[in-house]
């Protein structure tokens, strides 16, 4: 009888001798050597048994569940289609911030012939509008986090559509835990956050104490 | 000490609408020689073979960031002196901390008014 510390390896070898292999199929010939063979089982065998029953059900379930959510379109229709959107709203912005600036600088150069009084009230007018423009930087910048984000779990979603697959099982299959970057000096690109969100942030008084501490 | 506005003033931003901003904020306080660059890189080009007086560098860009822009410059026997302020959306302490140590002369974070830019300038250039 075979040695149950064995079945793991077994399992493997008749995985990759047929890739194709349905886990409901190994269920059932599962079942079928439980009930016709029970008797000549030990206890430790026939748990070993309905342990690798539960599992082909719990995977056969998982890629029912993944084909419900109906994940190859998440990831070949939503979410290339919301990147795109995002890119376009970065696009108009810009477009629409530049009219805005070439508005401005229209402004400025008839600016010197107003009286002195208003051409410094035209002028606080106008410095006010560059510095509201800088507005499509910073919704850049965070934008082009989402586009990140979102491409981030399309790949994740499309490795746990591989794994699922019916040829699934091999070895590596398992998805790769996040790689977590400690933010180094040595290691420029980890110190890459991007704007921070208000409640997160710091503000100029905060960064100016924090240079004003190394004097 | 007055400041010689009259320098050249090289802003380094990969954001063109952004250059566009600094370049009217500077205008304005009338600092009219400036010079843009689009990533440190280029900047980095631009600082060797010209005579700039300040440079305004965004962090984020590539292929080289404002903070490697930064530490090139410090290591440059004629640029090492030479007055850099950080105008960037970073705001974290590690940020901060990163950009202090390799010798930046202040910190502008985004968004900023220009004010703070004004200021920021000044006390840069009344300790150059």
């Amino acid at each position: 009888m075979l040695d149950p510390a064995e079945f793991p390896r077994r399992m493997e070898e008749l995985r990759k001798l047929y890739p194709q292999g349905d886990p409901d199929l190994v269920g059932e010939i599962v079942r079928a050597v439980l009930t016709t063979m029970r008797g000549d089982l030990s206890a430790n065998e026939a748990s070993l048994m309905a342990e690798i029953e539960e599992l082909a059900r719990t995977v056969a379930n998982a890629r029912a569940e993944i084909a419900a959510i109906g994940a190859d379109e998440i990831t070949e229709s939503h979410i290339p289609s919301a990147t795109d959107e995002l890119d376009a709203i970065v696009a108009h912005t810009a477009t629409a911030t530049d009219s805005i600036l070439e508005c401005c600088e229209a402004i400025d150069t008839v600016t010197a012939r107003l009286t002195p009084e208003d051409a410094q009230t035209m002028q606080g007018v106008v410095t006010r509008i560059y510095e509201a423009c800088s507005f499509q930087d910073i919704t850049g910048q965070r934008i082009t986090k989402i586009v990140g984000t979102l491409k981030t779990i399309e790949a994740k979603m499309a490795h746990i559509m591989e794994v699922f697959q019916p040829s699934a099982g091999a070895p590596g299959a398992t998805p790769k835990p996040v790689e977590r970057r400690e933010a180094s000096v040595d290691d420029p690109a980890s110190l890459l956050n991007g704007p921070q969100l208000a409640a997160a942030a710091m503000d100029q008084s905060d960064i100016d104490a924090l240079l004003a501490s190394f004097d | 000490m007055a400041i010689d506005k009259s320098m050249n003033v090289l802003i380094v931003d990969d954001y063109k609408t952004m250059l566009r901003i600094i370049r009217n904020l500077l205008k304005q306080i009338d600092f009219n020689n400036v010079e843009e660059a689009s990533d440190g890189a280029e900047a980095l080009g631009k600082l060797r073979t010209g005579n700039f007086g300040l440079v305004i560098s965004d962090w984020n860009m590539a292929p080289m960031t404002g903070l490697e822009l930064l530490q090139e410059v410090r290591q440059d026997t004629r640029l090492k002196s030479l007055p850099f302020i950080m105008i960037t959306a970073e705001s974290k302490t590690e940020n901060v901390v990163a950009a202090k140590q390799a010798g930046v002369s202040n910190y502008i974070v985004k968004p900023f008014n220009a004010e703070t830019l004004k200021e920021k300038i000044e006390k840069v250039l009344a300790h150059a």
